[in-house]
């Protein structure tokens, strides 16, 4: 199912500017002409440098790198889907950020944007994922949950563990700019592949459009559901067209494996559990995973992935692993003490409250998980997340005692 | 080209009609009612010469099921040829939205002033403030929903050119969004002029909003009677305003106002988007013919809670709003009391419709302050 990415479309750029003085007679022209070729839109064109957006006020890693000269370059051309340069950075011209958190301010519409628009790409994802340089580096992806160790928390500390990615269905374009019949497609691979899940994975889905009041009303109380997206990050993207139209929820009958069907992904797979058992989830996750690329390949179907950019996903923050390891765990006395945020960095975590991404924390219950997504292996990030919690445990634990804490040298970027 | 999707490409002629064709089942809005398959087949290869495609049309009305009792309209144009490529969607959309308004109807333009009878004297003790507002569309551009930010700009360029030609008692000044000092904004704020970033979805999902807020602005007169937003919802609108009941005053600055500036467009190569059978082309089918509302700020408190008020307003053909405008509530008996129609009358009707219905409802406000009867006041369906 992959596409020949190196097939770069140059729409034609029509060069006749339509001059409209007098216009009635020319309106009559338009009004009477055949209308159905999209090899030549007839539209007023102007150059590059005055379509370039005003990113003056912009703080997002798609106005820092995006400089006149690469926009000329590459504003004219289109992925083999048609998907363009201005779809891809709608959502960061939109969005202009916030002074302190920088946002990545575009998106992929489809695998081959990754290709097209690497002139800029690249460059932003170098920026958000710490120097990972796609043209000269590799992204190692490791699946075996055997290798961790001492994955087990105290669960005084941790009430919860959990490990999340998403997957892309290759051949298939991506939530910005799929078509109602792609996303649909896309709903049919993964239920058909989930529906073969067995053993401690046996589950059903629940479709958007079709659930119960029940049904919704239970997968509110597991935290399961999830709703229309109201974040204009990804509402100026265009992910929440044709809402609720094939979106769904699977999960197994345990609770313990979850997959977000069509939301700000093709999928979003997710192990978790109560308590502090990270190594049994991350097994979950691992063996759920493979399960369900193995079913999907039975039909002629697979991920997106290459060597360069590991799993390709929608926004490129998540490219790699995709991975975010983590848990909610109790650090009422560690928070509080101002070393706190830099003992995260150096372990390379980042912190949450606990109702996930721009919520605060309550009762001194944080979110940690990790911080870096490409790079390295899904072992890797899941070691980090497993030596690092283990580390503020013990920090926590010293502080309780009125032991002094130390904040740990720097964790090594790329391994 | 269009923000959303692969709409503008042939992908989805990859995939069967029946598996584009949009889930309906849950919307009530006048898209909807009209889409049908087989419709929805014989459109999906066209495309306006812009590239604006029958999916973009409709994805606002996709997007946003409607409301059970509030019938929106579910669809925009992308340029001026929507109207006619996609004249199997939009014909029954207008026919079901302006009051059975035929393909074959033609639509009468009156700017006139001179035309309106009376209006000068709507009771200023209830009528608080009157007003006149439209649209108008750059011919040669795409509308909102799909111009580039190139277009935008051009089209506010244009626009400030011939904005700042305006003499008399239209001189003025433009704001720009992006450039506004706080204290200008505050000012502006403080009149009431200024608009804000849409929130609303159905705006929204049909991407009007875009590069906000790029190439938008806003521009007054030294009076603040005048007043022109550019590129929000549509190339421009342009509102009329003052305090009080000279409806008439204000009906005649709009009409000199439009008239100037359409003859400074011209000047500059261009002119306004305007056919003989829809009138002036506005983004949303909602807005054609005149896209005029005029309305009054007026003190009901007791005809609107007489229990024929809905009837009446409908005899009139007005309609009542809150006074923050379209989805707000009423505050202290106080309604924005404006024309239903916008295709299949002119302006000088609809403004005529306005004055006489207003001056009837405040005859009738009166009669009950004083503790009399208003039926015989009752009004024939005009």
């Amino acid at each position: 199912m992959a596409s020949s990415f190196s097939r770069i479309l140059s729409s034609k750029r029509n060069i006749g500017i339509l001059s409209l003085v007098g216009g009635s007679a020319t309106v009559g022209f338009l009004l009477h002409r055949d209308h159905v070729s999209a090899g030549s839109p007839v539209r007023r064109r102007y150059p590059a440098s005055a379509e370039y957006p005003d990113l003056r006020k912009h703080n997002n890693c798609m106005a820092s790198n995006l400089t006149p000269a690469i926009y000329a370059k590459l504003c004219d051309k289109a992925t083999p889907n048609g998907y363009t340069l201005d779809q891809a950075i709608q959502t960061g011209v939109d969005n202009p950020g916030h002074p302190f958190i920088k946002t990545v301010g575009l998106v992929a519409g489809d695998e081959e944007s990754y290709e097209v628009f690497a002139e800029l790409l690249d460059p932003v994802i170098k920026e958000r994922h710490n120097g990972y340089d796609p043209r000269n580096m590799k992204h190692p992806t490791d699946l075996d949950a055997s290798k961790i160790q001492s994955g087990q928390f105290d669960e005084r500390y941790v009430l919860s563990s959990r490990v999340r990615t998403g997957r892309s269905i290759r051949g298939l374009s991506l939530p910005p700019a799929c078509t109602r019949a792609e996303r649909r497609e896309v709903e049919r691979v993964v239920v058909d592949a989930l529906a073969g899940l067995k053993g401690d994975l046996t589950g059903k889905y629940y479709s958007l459009t079709q659930m119960t009041e029940k049904e919704q009303q239970q997968l509110i109380d597991d935290h399961f559901l999830f709703d229309k997206p109201v974040s204009p990050l990804l509402t100026c993207a265009g992910m929440a067209r044709d809402w609720p139209d094939a979106r769904g929820i699977w999960h197994n009958n345990e609770k313990t494996f979850l997959i977000w069907v069509n939301e700000e992904d093709h999928t979003r797979v997710i192990s978790m559990e109560k308590g502090g058992n990270m190594k049994r989830v991350f097994e979950r996750f691992c063996r759920g995973l493979k399960e369900v690329e193995h079913l999907i390949q039975e039909k002629g179907w697979e991920f997106m992935w290459n060597e360069r950019l590991g799993y390709i996903l929608t926004c490129p923050s998540n490219l790699g692993t995709g991975l975010r390891a983590g848990v909610h765990v109790k650090l009422p006395l560690l928070s509080k003490d101002a070393r706190f945020s830099k003992i995260l960095d150096h372990l390379r975590l980042q912190k949450r409250g606990t109702g996930g991404v721009d919520t605060a924390a309550v009762g001194g219950v944080f979110d940690i998980s990790n911080l870096d997504r490409l790079g390295q292996s899904e072992v890797q990030l899941v070691q980090t997340v497993v030596d690092g919690v283990n580390y503020l445990i013990e920090c926590e634990k010293r502080l309780e005692r009125g032991q002094d804490i130390k904040v740990p040298p720097p964790l090594k970027q790329f391994k | 080209i269009m923000p959303f999707g692969n709409t503008h490409n042939k992908l989805k002629m990859n995939y069967s009609s029946e598996q584009e064709y949009p889930d309906l089942s849950k919307h009530n809005n006048h898209m909807a009612k009209v889409l049908t398959p087989e419709m929805y087949a014989n459109l999906r290869d066209k495309e306006t010469p812009s590239g604006f495609t029958l999916d973009d049309v409709i994805q606002t009305g996709v997007d946003n099921p409607g409301h059970p009792f509030i019938m929106t309209v579910g669809c925009v144009a992308g340029d001026e040829e929507t109207y006619e490529v996609f004249k199997d969607l939009m014909d029954p959309v207008i026919e079901d939205r302006h009051g059975g308004y035929k393909p074959s109807d033609k639509h009468k333009t009156d700017l006139n002033a001179d035309n309106l009878q009376g209006g000068d004297d709507l009771d200023p003790n209830y009528v608080l403030s009157s007003r006149v507002r439209t649209g108008r569309s750059i011919r040669g551009f795409c509308l909102p929903p799909h111009c580039s930010r190139g277009e935008r700009r051009a089209i506010e360029n244009l626009s400030i050119e011939s904005l700042d030609s305006l003499d008399g008692d239209l001189k003025g000044k433009y704001y720009a969004l992006k450039n506004m000092t706080d204290e200008e904004q505050q000012q502006l704020i403080d009149d009431h002029f200024l608009f804000d970033k849409p929130v609303s979805p159905l705006l929204l999902a049909s991407g009007m909003a875009r590069d906000w807020p790029d190439g938008r602005g806003i521009w007054h007169n030294d009076n603040k009677t005048f007043l022109v937003w550019v590129n929000e919802e549509d190339h421009l609108r342009v509102i009329s305003m003052q305090k009080g009941g000279n409806m008439r005053e204000v009906f005649t600055r709009f009409c000199t106002g439009l008239t100037k500036i359409e003859s400074l467009f011209k000047d500059r190569g261009h002119e306004f988007m305007w056919n003989e059978h829809l009138g002036y082309v506005l983004t949303c089918p909602s807005n054609l013919g005149t896209g005029l509302r005029a309305g009054v700020h007026v003190k009901l408190p007791n005809v609107s809670k007489h229990e024929k008020f809905g009837e009446i307003l409908k005899k009139l053909r007005l309609q009542k709003r809150g006074t923050g405008g379209v989805d707000t509530a009423a505050v202290g008996g106080v309604f924005d009391i404006s024309n239903a129609d916008r295709l299949g009358f002119s302006e000088v009707e609809l403004v005529q419709m306005v004055v006489d219905g207003v001056n009837l409802l405040v005859d009738m406000e009166k009669r009950l302050e004083g503790g009399d009867s208003i039926d015989d006041l009752m009004p024939e369906q005009k």
